[in-house]
């Protein structure tokens, strides 16, 4: 095994929490509340509303109703909601993970032991990155895929219970389409994250106290002195642009899917139509998803990002001190 | 035989404070190098450019590498135990034999593992439930399972108890030490590695004072108890340093001739510390 792959497992090692378990307890939770709800419904004989992000109504419905197909797409809007509740953990994992990447070593100064070893800032900063961006992502996507293929189960039960043969359902849903398709995102969403992850990545190797204030006032100060300077009538920058462009990129891009909204590409409308039975796979249909690498902002995101990240490395060299 | 560590000129300097003053020095292979100085004297300073931690000035090659440069390449050669306690407190016992074995291409394993035998370290044990005196342990067996031909060593038994701080050099010795290897130690305990130094650096101010094997202080420097009748003769021949115990002076002197102190009194051999003492005088005044 290289180098590289020992730096990520290390990382995966020290944030196992936040990486493996955290998706693996949102799941859990979801799953748990939705067969609560469930036995409820059963139990009280009433229109309870089963919600957790699961469209329980709308698989039961067209279950009942025989409408296979229909029942089909049901399921896979439940894959899509598990694998996207996962997206905010993973957004807070993921930003402190980054705030913290180059930091807190550095506190505790286990730093000093790490570079005692024959390992270069280079490969040590982007292990970081492709722990960030492809490993946790990754994993967190596997975990709701298994959440799925626990959903399936208690829908067969369900429906066994009723009477209902669940397997004309499950086998109307895309599993396989949908992983892949989902897993293809991943590449996008880890470029599209770059400014974010340099961003971040470069306060957590410079600030000698407190990375999170400097990474996330900055960009506000910068806004609000914006702000300022038009309420002055001095020339400024566009509102919008400050806020979509800028501070949106170098805080959120790391939100998987961040570019579904406001990219041109108007994935986000196609994405709310799903529910009524559209077309579930086009959501993520490959051409659609790598189109945005057919845009300047996202390179433009990816320059500034791999300025970024450069700048870290050549920290990483000689600032090995904190204030604490 | 090329030297292990070569400076030139060597400075650094943090605004308008000058930590080290264009030092020049060299260390060859197979050598127990021990740099001693007051507390901000430029050890540490000196010890960062040479593990390439640092910026400097001036020309410095350890085992014919730039440490600015070639980092990653020199830490192949080279281990260092910057201080107690900076394994991460996350890390497992087995975790980071994996990870050092993996990264490490000089590492042994079984080495590392016989290490470890002698303790009650276990694997699946984390750093942070480990006393102070076993991360030391587990540092050193992971570090004294990688062929490196220098070792560097700052402060490492700070704030153990005595019979880790034995074990330590006892087990470095015994287990690590052989004229291919090089070790630079600094510590504030300088009683405890005296027997163990072949040579010895002292630094104030940024300045080396004294650079020299042991043998060459032994010459060199000698201590005589003088009796208060004949201490006057004693301080006309120029003594270093004076302190007085038991109503008896205790001279150190530089280069004179030993048979003629003996006629005064009572002759040792200095300790360092003594030694230590006498030449930074005057340092904390």
């Amino acid at each position: 095994m290289n180098t590289m792959a020992w730096l990520v497992k290390r990382e995966y090692w020290e944030h196992r929490g936040g990486f493996l378990w955290t998706p693996i307890w949102v799941s859990a939770v979801m799953l748990v509340l939705t067969v609560f709800g469930i036995i409820t419904a059963e139990v009280v004989r009433a229109r309870v509303e089963v919600n957790g992000g699961v469209p329980w109504k709308v698989i039961t419905e067209r279950l009942t109703a025989g409408d296979l197909a229909q029942a089909g797409a049901g399921l896979d809007v439940a894959y899509i909601a598990l694998a996207g509740i996962l997206c905010i953990p993973l957004f807070f994992v993921l930003f402190f993970y980054l705030l913290g990447s180059l930091y807190d070593d550095r506190r505790d100064r286990s730093v000093l032991f790490w570079k005692s070893l024959p390992v270069t800032d280079t490969g040590t900063v982007l292990s970081k990155v492709a722990a960030a961006v492809l490993l946790a992502p990754f994993i967190a996507f596997i975990v709701a895929t298994l959440a799925w293929v626990g959903l399936l189960v208690v829908v067969a039960v369900w429906a066994v219970a009723h009477g209902i043969n669940p397997l004309p359902a499950i086998a109307a849903s895309h599993p396989f389409g949908l992983f892949w398709r989902m897993l293809l995102t991943i590449p996008v969403d880890a470029l599209w994250a770059l400014p974010t992850v340099g961003w971040l990545m470069f306060w957590s190797a410079f600030a000698r106290s407190k990375p999170f204030l400097w990474a996330v006032l900055v960009p506000l100060f910068v806004l609000i002195a914006n702000s300022w300077l038009g309420m002055l009538g001095a020339p400024s920058m566009s509102r919008s642009f400050l806020v979509e462009d800028v501070l949106m990129r170098l805080l959120f891009g790391i939100f998987p899917g961040a570019w579904l909204s406001g990219d041109g590409l108007d994935l986000g409308r196609h994405f709310r139509g799903i529910g009524d039975g559209a077309e579930v796979l086009g959501v993520f249909d490959p051409a659609r998803v790598y189109a945005l690498l057919g845009t300047a902002k996202l390179w433009i995101g990816v320059v500034v990002g791999a300025c970024l990240i450069a700048v870290s490395i050549w920290l990483r060299r000689t600032r090995i001190e904190t204030s604490t | 035989m090329s030297a292990v560590v070569q400076a030139r000129g060597l400075s650094k300097r943090y605004g308008a404070k000058v930590a080290l003053d264009n030092v020049d020095f060299s260390i060859d292979s197979g050598r127990i190098v021990g740099f001693i100085g007051p507390n901000g004297a430029g050890k540490t300073t000196t010890l960062k450019a040479i593990l390439g931690l640092s910026e400097f000035d001036g020309d410095l090659r350890v085992l014919g590498l730039d440490p600015r440069s070639q980092r990653a390449q020199l830490m192949e050669q080279v281990c260092f135990i910057a201080d107690v306690a900076v394994l991460p407190r996350w890390l497992r016992v087995g975790e980071a034999i994996d990870f050092v074995a993996g990264v490490h291409p000089r590492f042994s394993r079984e080495k590392c593992e016989r290490f470890l035998a002698g303790t009650k370290i276990a694997r699946s044990m984390r750093v942070r439930e480990l006393s102070k005196g076993m991360i030391v342990q587990l540092h050193l067996a992971l570090v004294m399972a990688i062929d490196a031909r220098l070792l560097v060593l700052d402060e490492p038994t700070l704030g153990l108890d005595i019979l880790y701080r034995k074990t330590f050099y006892e087990s470095l010795l015994s287990d690590y030490f052989d004229e291919e290897k090089t070790i630079i130690v600094t510590t504030h305990q300088v009683e405890e590695i005296e027997h163990i130094l072949t040579d010895l650096i002292f630094i104030s101010d940024g300045r080396i004072v004294l650079d020299s094997s042991m043998e060459a202080i032994a010459d060199r420097y000698t201590e005589i108890m003088v009796n208060p009748d004949k201490a006057d003769a004693a301080r006309a021949l120029g003594p270093l340093n004076e302190r007085s115990i038991f109503g008896k002076s205790i001279f150190l002197f530089d280069g004179v001739d030993r048979a003629n102190l003996a006629t005064l009194g009572e002759v040792h051999k200095p300790s360092i510390a003594d030694l230590f003492v006498a030449t930074m005088k005057g340092t904390y005044a």
